[in-house]
């Protein structure tokens, strides 16, 4: 019958040889020559972007890479499904941005400057070409093509 | 009640209680903005409603594993709380920078990161708020006359829960790099760390109600841990599947996150003999209610809903879409709420001296929470399913099959009121428990 002693070397064990592999596989999977983000192509601007879309808290409503609030669409691939247009109509519009065919959901108007727009817009492209290890091709309609 | 420092313990959980009901009114504004009435926009859009709601869920547990703390500690230790005065500074400060950051969100002031929303320089103070309360408990037990297996877990699952929001702190231009550590904070957190908190507090209450022997309960604590960290922490990999990171994750995740609800059925079966076990039967039924229902729903709730989308043929289709905030409600609902229930159910009447130990009320409460909170599972899990087959499969638009699957929502609202209908008996037994009282040293139970 299992001792408490043996029980707790069994945690301890356990844990310190899952932690390891754990840092292990994370330095491997982080490291330079296994980057699936086109890390060399995140530009100033896209950078600019990502601070807006934390400080403005569209993950709230919105997901990117399947990650955020469930309520508004995803935007992985927004740029090609959209368009760079309609994005930036989108962010500046100085009311709730609402589409009759869209129910009653509306978006908080950001009125976003026209840079700001393109910032965030520089952001959705370089995150549109990371390879999501196939979800890219579930997430969006046209990504399949 | 032992000792009289423990007192403070109540009003951790008053506090809990309270933020509870906030973040139900703010669940309550994001039913109905789902179902299409989304009245409230102009002053609380969604995304306030949000993060709201899951910040005030993190903190009312964290209050009420604080509260757990300050009452097991001292009682585990056989000795009284270092400084009493130090844990109401703690308490005050702690309600503070949660008031500061709910507050905040109201005004556009966050970061904008699910679950670590709160801003960077209340971030300092809530590092501040809990290097305090961790030195109360470690000093406690450091000094007390024994160090028992439960306190020693509890204190671990609190030291390790404190270590791992700094992660969280950490700057990256990447959002896949971002992604990747915010995970390390909740994922490790809620299917790592907050498990030995909830195994130290469920270890303390069997002991307490069942009389089992402190021996067997804590061996087979150990065992429950060694298997909550072997398979979580490489579980970890469910959420490194599809943010852009090698696709090692998918056959490291797949594999140890599958072996996870192990840890929860032997919780659960844990408790199950632990009570079939005990010859102790203590008067304190709804205490007992809360312990056994915990260690059952997690099952059902992080064990078994987490792994029906948990593999990565699933999860490609389930990720980012409904079926993870039915997965998540049962889960932080079974785990985490109930055992601070159990734990405020079982210390109420040690603090107060009052013994409403099984009121119909108190039953009321169980049941109508329980089960409107399984019908609110129910209802995410339709309209996350509908969801999936519509948006990923038949690739329609996302906000037209968001307006197909409202109808579920009117079904969760339903299922809510329910839910909140327990909720409010519950506090109305805690509000009618009384105040702590050093009267109450008199009264003990074991």
């Amino acid at each position: 019958m299992l001792s408490k002693k043996q029980a707790r070397a069994f945690f301890l064990g356990g844990t310190l040889v899952t932690f390891l592999i754990f840092i292990g596989l994370t330095v491997y999977s982080l490291s330079a020559a296994q980057d699936q983000s086109n890390i060399e192509n995140l530009s100033e601007s896209a950078i600019r972007g990502k601070y807006l879309w934390e400080t403005n808290n569209c993950m709230g409503c919105h997901t990117i890479m399947g990650e955020g609030g469930y309520y508004a669409p995803e935007l992985t691939k927004v740029v090609d499904r959209q368009g760079e247009a309609y994005i930036r109509g989108v962010l500046m519009s100085p009311t709730p941005w609402q589409r009759a065919d869209h129910g009653n959901r509306k978006m908080v108007a950001y009125e976003m400057t026209e840079d700001q727009a393109n910032d965030m817009i520089e952001f959705f492209k370089w995150i549109g070409e990371i390879d999501l290890n196939g979800f890219e091709t579930v997430v969006s309609p046209l990504a399949e093509k | 009640m032992k000792y009289k420092s423990q007192k403070v313990a109540y009003w951790f959980f008053a506090l809990s209680m309270l933020l509870l009901t906030l973040q139900l009114v703010y669940g309550f504004i994001m039913g109905f903005a789902h179902a299409g009435m989304d009245g409230l926009h102009e002053w609380i859009p969604f995304n306030t409603a949000k993060a709201v709601h899951i910040n005030l869920l993190v903190v009312w547990l964290l209050s009420g594993f604080m509260g757990a703390a300050y009452y097991i500690i001292p009682e585990e230790s056989q000795i009284e709380l270092v400084s009493v005065k130090l844990a109401y500074v703690q308490l005050i400060t702690l309600a503070l920078v949660g008031v500061a950051a709910i507050v905040g969100y109201h005004f556009n002031y966050w970061e904008g990161r699910k679950f670590l929303e709160i801003p960077r320089p209340l971030d300092y103070l809530v590092v501040a708020n809990v290097l305090l309360f961790m030195g109360l408990i470690l000093v406690t037990l450091y000094k007390g006359k024994r160090k028992t297996t439960t306190a020693l877990v509890l204190a671990m699952g609190l030291l390790f829960a404190a270590l791992l929001y700094l992660p969280g702190m950490l700057d990256f231009n990447s959002q896949v790099l971002d992604s990747f550590f915010r995970w390390w904070v909740v994922h490790l957190w809620v299917e790592g760390v907050w498990e030995l908190i909830m195994g130290g507090i469920l270890s303390f209450l069997l002991i307490k109600l069942t009389g089992v022997d402190r021996e067997v309960i804590e061996k087979w604590l150990y065992v429950i841990i060694g298997l909550t960290f072997l398979s979580g922490i490489l579980g970890t990999g469910h959420h490194y599947y599809y943010i852009g990171v090698n696709k090692i994750w998918l056959i490291v995740g797949g594999i140890f996150s599958a072996l996870e609800p192990l840890a929860f059925l032997a919780m659960t079966l844990f408790a199950l003999n632990m009570y079939r076990k005990g010859e102790k039967k203590h008067p304190n039924k709804i205490a007992l209610y809360w312990t056994l229902g915990s260690a059952i729903v997690a099952f059902i709730g992080a064990g078994l809903l987490g792994f029906a989308h948990t593999l990565p043929q699933t999860n490609l289709y389930t990720h980012g879409t409904i079926v993870t905030a039915s997965h998540a409600h049962l889960s932080f609902w079974g785990a985490y709420a109930m055992i601070v229930f159990a734990i405020i159910s079982y210390s109420l009447p040690n603090m107060t001296g009052r013994k409403y130990y099984d009121s119909a009320r108190g039953r009321m409460a169980f049941w109508l929470a329980n089960i409107g909170m399984l019908g609110m599972t129910v209802s995410f899990g339709v309209a996350g399913v509908a969801q999936v087959y519509m948006e990923r499969i038949y690739k329609m638009d996302f906000m037209k099959v968001q307006m197909e699957i409202e109808v579920h929502f009117i079904v969760l609202i339903i299922m809510a009121t329910l839910f909140a209908t327990g909720i409010t008996l519950y506090i109305i037994e805690f509000i009618k428990h009384g105040q702590p009282t050093d009267e109450a040293l008199e009264i003990d139970n074991q």
